[in-house]
């Protein structure tokens, strides 16, 4: 069912999954937002993060011989790679918050390595989406304080929502046994190792917000072999209507 | 100074094609009229994010997503400027957006229709923006200057959708007969619409006199719908689309296009709420905006606790 990919072609496809799906997620609230400033706000996220997930596309795909666009569109679930954290329904603005705080910490860490990547290009995208990425995670970080701080209502609706999704947060800390060849190449680093100061800063910016940081156990998500939760078929379905109603059109 | 001398300082100021600002004495049914026109068009930037936002999750390709998510976007950034304009006539934008949300306020009908294919987000593009670019250029001259000022910098941006618009309709003209046939269906389906956004025609219109001399307005609906006829046949030509209106033609005479007559009654019914989406479009914003209700208390409170906070450091 699944393809073999080859190391990096997985690592990149990985990357442009997690950013591709979580970005047609915010894209979703675009002209639902709670106030229209914030509405735009979550629109901008989403176009960065369609932006980087193209990046990672198009590396791949020059690789591969394909374009970005088949490999967005003609990939099926088992072929996608995201984490299972991104392709949760936004659920209410708590929801997406804090989905968007957890995957904001993960990707400047993660970013941060990468832009010392023996792989010039994935280096150079790195550094390209990082600015963005600096920016996002203030934006949910501050959203996390501003709403634990606000009003009952709030603090309890955040921390249902931090407790809800934590036990999504650790896959995106697991190394994969598929790109041990990366990291001993220095392609790519250890991402075991980034949990713990990462878990910590986290830690810090909850405890501001007047919330806890959950205890929970992890999911056994497997995201990163094309294992996913119900919700990503949908989401496929719906993303990739056209290119499989029209196959082989440009539009 | 009497009111009959301040109105006629007023006039003459107009009459001059100097600005109207926030600060300055107005007339109340000045006032009013804007108030009325610049929420009524702010409301449209926000309803009309709705029938596009409907192909953002299944647009075609990733460019054409990042396109229309940049597009609709920057409708709702269209909106927050209009209601600010809108805010210096001493209204506030809760009120004009309770306003919306109660059914009192209007916005334009045309995002009643519902967007079926993605065809119709290139139709949206190059009619409706089109439409909107024919409307907004003459109000970038509007005797009232924040008004005026807002216009000029949405209108930019809207020719950019226009632009854009045509271009999906292009590539769906140039490819197979499905996307031709869907491009044409598109235009069947908003072509009528589309030249209903210009209002009633001239001979029913109740605003239009008092608004060009007071140079809110400075073309009327009929005239304005006549340059959008004349800007757009050519251009449905280069596409090969054929405009659904067996009575267009070339009018050497008068250098126009003649046009068929248009259904005011279908245009009544959009407008007193029997369109195809006014009571979906109305509930999607009531529905975004009771679901934030928790969002905005908590800001304004989490706001109010840093300002007593930094009173007690201070
Ligand atoms: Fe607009
Ligand atoms: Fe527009």
């Amino acid at each position: 069912m699944t393809s073999t990919w080859q190391p990096l072609d997985h690592f990149l496809l990985m990357r442009g999954d997690d950013c591709l799906v979580l970005g047609h997620r915010l894209s979703e609230w675009c002209g639902h937002g709670p106030v229209l400033e914030q509405d735009m706000a979550l629109t901008n996220i989403a176009l960065d993060l369609i932006g980087q997930a193209r990046l990672y596309y198009q590396y791949a795909g020059a690789r591969l011989g394909q374009t970005e666009d088949q490999l967005a569109y003609l990939r099926t679930e088992r072929n996608y790679f995201n984490a299972w954290l991104v392709e949760q329904p936004n659920g209410d603005f708590a929801h997406t918050i804090v989905r968007q705080f957890y995957y904001d910490w993960y990707e400047n860490a993660l970013l941060e390595v990468l832009e010392g990547s023996a792989d010039e290009h994935l280096a150079a995208i790195a550094a390209k989406s990082r600015k963005e990425a600096r920016y996002h995670r203030q934006f949910s970080s501050e959203w996390v304080i501003r709403l634990g701080d606000g009003t009952e209502e709030s603090h309890q609706r955040m921390q249902v929502a931090l407790n809800r999704l934590l036990p999504y947060v650790r896959e995106l800390f697991e190394n994969q046994p598929r790109h041990q060849m990366l990291i001993a190449d220095g392609i790519l680093s250890d991402v075991n190792g980034l949990w713990e100061g990462t878990e910590k800063e986290m830690k810090a910016v909850i405890t501001e917000a007047t919330l806890s940081f959950p205890v929970a156990a992890a999911l056994p998500a497997r995201g990163r072999d094309g294992l996913h939760t119900e919700h990503l078929g949908y989401l496929l379905t719906e993303l990739q209507y056209m290119q499989r109603t029209y196959p082989g059109l440009t539009w | 100074m009497t009111t009959e001398s301040l109105t006629r300082r007023f006039q003459d100021k107009i009459d001059q094609e100097l600005k109207i600002e926030p600060k300055d004495w107005m007339p109340d049914a000045y006032r009013k009229t804007l108030i009325r026109q610049i929420s009524q068009h702010a409301h449209s930037e926000v309803v009309g994010m709705l029938p596009e936002g409907n192909w953002i999750t299944r647009a075609p390709s990733l460019r054409r997503k990042v396109a229309l998510l940049a597009k609709v976007q920057d409708e709702a950034g269209h909106g927050l400027y209009l209601y600010s304009a809108c805010e210096t006539l001493g209204i506030r934008r809760e009120t004009l957006i309770e306003e919306l949300l109660s059914g009192k306020a209007k916005y334009s009908s045309i995002f009643n229709y519902p967007t079926l294919t993605w065809a119709d987000i290139g139709a949206i593009g190059w009619l409706v923006d089109g439409a909107a670019i024919m409307n907004q250029v003459p109000l970038c001259r509007c005797s009232y200057g924040p008004y005026a000022r807002a216009m000029v910098r949405v209108c930019k941006e809207e020719s950019f959708h226009q632009r854009q618009g045509f271009e999906i309709l292009l590539t769906l003209c140039q490819g197979a007969a499905d996307q031709k046939a869907m491009a044409q269906d598109a235009l069947d389906r908003w072509w009528w619409p589309s030249l209903m956004m210009f209002g009633p025609s001239d001979k029913d219109s109740i605003h239009t006199a008092q608004s060009m001399r007071w140079k809110i307005k400075r073309f009327t609906n009929d005239e304005l719908r006549q340059k959008f006829i004349d800007m757009t046949v050519p251009q449905a030509e280069v596409l090969g689309l054929t405009i659904p209106d067996p009575e267009l033609q070339w009018d050497e005479a008068s250098g126009h296009y003649h046009s068929g007559p248009i259904d005011w009654e279908e245009f009544g019914q959009v407008l007193r709420g029997n369109g195809p989406c006014n009571a979906e479009r109305l509930e999607a914003r009531q529905r975004a905006h009771q679901e934030g209700t928790w969002v905005r208390e908590a800001a304004q409170a989490y706001a109010a606790k840093q300002i007593e906070e930094s009173k007690k450091v201070g």
